[in-house]
């Protein structure tokens, strides 16, 4: 009787706290798009891009929470960036939010086939193989010439379900759309975090061993994890593309990939917000560092990096996250 | 022979280099049977158990479990035919919950995997607490693993072997790192909640005491061979066990 | 004919200071396990420090062939100053933690060091000169080289040499291979690891330093170099093997007429032919062409 009472208190906890979530989620994107209409535009622009590459790093996230870091999701980043440019250009597609899918789908299909391959490696390895992919793709964006080579080439202004944008106008539905995309594809990685296909993933970071023990498979859950980071990239490649018009190989360069990193370190695996907020901070040093401190602003990253290492090794996330939801859900994260 | 038989090794062997590691192992474990592997340390006992696990390949020689040849199988895939196993150095989770390392324990097993469905659903969560209760590990449902004491990971260990409602359940030396005081009690709730499935356990053991109260065979190994594989009582008072494992056979005797 | 002789010839110069580099980082991992993506910037700090001295002797009215005294002594220094404080004051407090935190830890000093030099140096470009002229010009064939790229081959070997003797002839030298072996059993047998860890961090550096001071006076010395560096020396040490000292030269003699290769019959392919190889050994020989490290798979 206990035990039922128990259960059945869990399961309205845990779909209260999906709603909760769902909630949270909704009423933070209409707060943000609200207040867009109202910011300055180098401040939507700025949070645009922020929440752009936040995805990026939101696969990266996904990744290590199976305790592998990839050093090269630059390249589903140019992938999904170049497949979107494309696109508009060659293709005459225009629409923002199917050039973002289309660009997340470009991602997956090229990250497809290496996923089984990736799937078996860990550590080190790891990360010098999604390294070496990245620069392949490099090398060969760079002497490409019908893609602009290392110039790359721009891409003109995407409209909104058959909507063309105004100048003035064209800076916020960018924002609102990328904002709106990036919190739809947050919520849909909360709930595969909680899921049971999320959970096997966390202990595949904690102990691959035991996991092929109780009849698991680490490859196929890693296999998964790299797709599902692919589309993410891809499509946050996309809207990178359509906020800053123009395109080249640098996305898929290893310092871009780096940066990634440093959000998704910075941000921790525990907290899909953290990665947001994380991926915000990245770009208000990076904005303010041209002005007053250009040749600081690395250093800058350099020890706040250092610092995160080695005192908040769970990230930002962990600040907020366990001490609040470790209570709620009655454990776990 | 009680039941049918379950588990059969056939002229198993293997060597690593030079050293001998298994040597015409040849035997059967029939349903129901509790049958405890002795030895010293390097005598072959892991090895055995790791073969029948697929962690190693045997050189030669087939490990059958029911009708089939399970030696060329994968861990993973000799673990969904119905074979468990515990480590002698629990292994598990140590970040997460001893509730998520029984939550992940019945995911893998489970076929039907999904993108969205919360982990912690009900149903899950309650067969994860009844599996817990029966362990005496509920009062911990909530700490992180990485802050138990030894005994109650030991015991999470075995707990989670147990959530694919295994045929066979091999315990690679349950009591070691336990105290002495607590390798009796610890045994008892394993057993005991063992007892509920009249489920067949070969375990590994170097505590005789242990092996006496709970295994009805015992399987002596020594540098790869089986030299002794009886009842407790007729096999722990054979000379060559005496010898080689348990060190009680004195010079004078002879 | 002259063609291929150009080919080896600038095959050969690009991978005599890729081998310096790449060995100085291949040690590094070997001894202390840590992949160290900072290596390209003690590389570009070699050559801004190898700007100065030579900057410094010009000043002092000194004779140009003084000049390749100056490289040495910037590497030398760049060692000196920088590996110490590294090691005790950044690395030591991770060690034996994840190999990939590691990483992570060297990415942070990339980005402290990059904007380093920015201070120390300004941003804009060095051209250390006085060197490169100073062995004149050798005619092969119908082709003229630069005398100062052999030399850059000849240091290649000489180093290449130092090192295997100084590691396998040297007591000293033997006793950082056991820690490379194994650094349990070397402690437990009463190696101060600690202080063999300084040792080939020193050696790695030195290594990278002075790759960058002979290099500077063949390229322009500007923020970014160590970006470019970094990459390549990674694709070297993956394809030697992590740890290996003949991988080092045998990924260095691959990488480099691969690229000197592509540059002359394949333009295209000049980039990305050796991520291309990097990947390949990644997919089917991970360890490497000579295995020392047992690459982490399921």
């Amino acid at each position: 009787m206990a035990t039922l009472a128990g259960s059945a208190a869990r399961e309205r906890a845990n779909a209260s706290s999906n709603t909760r979530f769902l909630l949270a989620g909704v009423a933070l994107t209409l707060l943000l798009v609200l207040a867009g209409s109202v910011m300055p535009k180098w401040l939507t622009f700025l949070i645009t891009l922020a929440a752009s590459h936040g995805l990026v790093s939101l696969g990266i996230v996904l990744l290590m929470r199976g305790g592998v870091v990839s050093f090269g999701q630059g390249l589903v980043f140019a992938v999904g960036a170049y497949a979107a440019a494309l696109a508009f250009n060659k293709l005459g597609f225009t629409d923002a939010v199917g050039l973002a899918l289309l660009g997340g789908v470009a991602a997956t299909l090229i990250a497809a086939p290496f996923a089984p391959l990736l799937s078996r490696y860990r550590g080190i390895f790891f990360a010098m193989l999604t390294l070496a992919l990245s620069m392949v793709a490099y090398g060969v964006l760079v002497k490409t010439e019908v893609l602009g080579g290392s110039d790359g080439f721009n891409m003109g202004r995407p409209t909104l379900f058959g909507q063309t944008l105004p100048d003035a106008r064209v800076g916020f539905v960018m924002y609102a759309v990328t904002i709106t995309f990036a919190a739809a594809l947050a919520l849909l990685a909360r709930v595969y975090f909680d899921s049971t296909r999320g959970l096997i993933t966390l202990a595949v970071r904690e102990n691959e061993l035991r996991v092929e023990y109780l009849g698991g498979s680490v490859r196929r859950s890693m296999a998964i994890n790299f797709v599902l980071a692919a589309f993410a990239g891809g499509a946050g490649g996309a809207l990178t593309v359509m906020s800053l018009g123009h395109i080249d190989p640098n996305f898929s360069y290893w310092t871009t990939s780096g940066e990634f990193v440093f959000v998704a370190i910075l941000a921790g695996w525990q907290s899909v917000l953290a990665v947001f907020v994380a991926s915000t901070v990245l770009e208000v040093v990076r904005s303010f560092s041209s002005l007053y401190f250009p040749n600081t602003w690395q250093l800058a990253l350099g020890l706040f990096l250092l610092f995160v290492i080695r005192f908040l090794p769970r990230g930002i996330g962990s600040l907020w996250f366990s001490r609040v939801w470790f209570r709620r859900l009655g454990g776990g994260q | 022979m009680s039941g049918p038989e379950l588990l059969r090794a056939m002229g198993v062997e293997k060597r690593f280099g030079a050293v001998v590691a298994a040597s015409e192992i040849n035997i059967a474990i029939a349903v129901g049977e509790r049958v405890s592997l002795i030895g010293s340390n390097g005598a072959g006992k892991t090895t055995f158990v790791n073969m029948i696990t697929g962690y190693l390949k045997p050189d030669s020689g087939h490990i059958f479990f029911g009708e089939r040849d399970i030696t060329p199988l994968a861990p993973r895939d000799i673990t969904r035919l119905g074979v468990a196993r515990s480590f002698q150095i629990p292994q598990l989770c140590a970040e997460l919950t001893v509730l998520d390392n029984m939550l992940v324990a019945f995911a893998c097993h489970d076929n039907r995997l999904s993108f969205w469905q919360p982990a912690r659903k009900a149903g899950a969560v309650a067969s994860a607490d009844t599996l817990l209760a029966r362990f005496r590990l509920g009062e911990h449902r909530d700490r992180r693993v990485a802050e138990l004491p030894g005994g109650v990971r030991k015991l999470l260990d075995i707990a989670m072997a147990l959530t694919g409602s295994p045929k066979l359940l091999l315990l690679d030396e349950p009591t070691s790192g336990v105290s002495a005081e607590e390798k009796f009690p610890m045994m008892d709730i394993v057993m005991t909640a063992l007892g509920a499935e009249a489920m067949t356990v070969l375990f590994v053991e170097h505590d005789m005491d242990i092996v006496e109260r709970y295994a009805n065979r015992v399987v002596a190994f020594y540098s790869g061979r089986i030299i002794a594989d009886a009842a407790p009582g007729v096999a722990l008072a054979a000379d060559d066990v005496r010898r080689y494992v348990t060190g009680t056979l004195q010079h004078a005797e002879h | 004919m002259s063609a291929t002789v150009t080919i080896l010839i600038d095959g050969l110069t690009y991978a005599s200071w890729l081998f310096i580099v790449a060995l100085g980082l291949t040690l590094v991992f070997g001894v202390l396990k840590i992949l160290n993506i900072a290596h390209g910037s003690f590389y570009a700090l070699g050559a801004y420090a190898a700007a100065s001295f030579v900057g410094w002797f010009g000043a002092m009215q000194l004779a140009p062939a003084w000049s390749i005294v100056a490289l040495l002594l910037a590497a030398v220094a760049v060692a000196a100053l920088v590996a110490p404080l590294t090691e005790r004051g950044l690395l030591r407090f991770f060690y034996g933690r994840d190999e990939v935190l590691l990483v992570l830890v060297t990415y942070a000093l990339f980005l402290i060091l990059e904007d380093a030099t920015k201070l120390l140096w300004g941003a804009n470009p060095y051209y250390v000169s006085a060197p490169y002229s100073l062995f004149g010009n050798v005619e092969v064939g119908t082709q003229v080289y630069v005398g100062y790229d052999f030399i850059l081959v000849a240091l290649a070997l000489i180093i290449g040499v130092a090192v295997w003797w100084g590691l396998n002839r040297t007591r000293q030298g033997k006793i950082v291979l056991a820690v490379i072996h194994s650094e349990e059993i070397a402690a437990s047998m009463g190696v101060n690891v600690s202080r063999v860890y300084m040792l080939a961090f020193s050696v790695g550096i030195f290594l990278a330093a002075i790759g960058g001071a002979f290099t500077a006076p063949m390229i322009s010395v500007q923020p970014g170099v160590s970006v470019g560096v970094i990459i390549v020396s990674f694709a070297v040490v993956i394809i030697g093997g992590l740890g290996s000292i003949p991988g080092a030269a045998i990924g260095a003699l691959i990488v480099g007429m691969a690229r000197s290769m592509a540059v002359h019959l394949m333009p295209v392919a000049e980039l990305f032919s050796i991520y291309i190889v990097m990947a390949v050994v990644l997919m089917f020989r991970p360890e490497g062409l000579f295995q020392q490290t047992q690459a982490r798979k399921i």
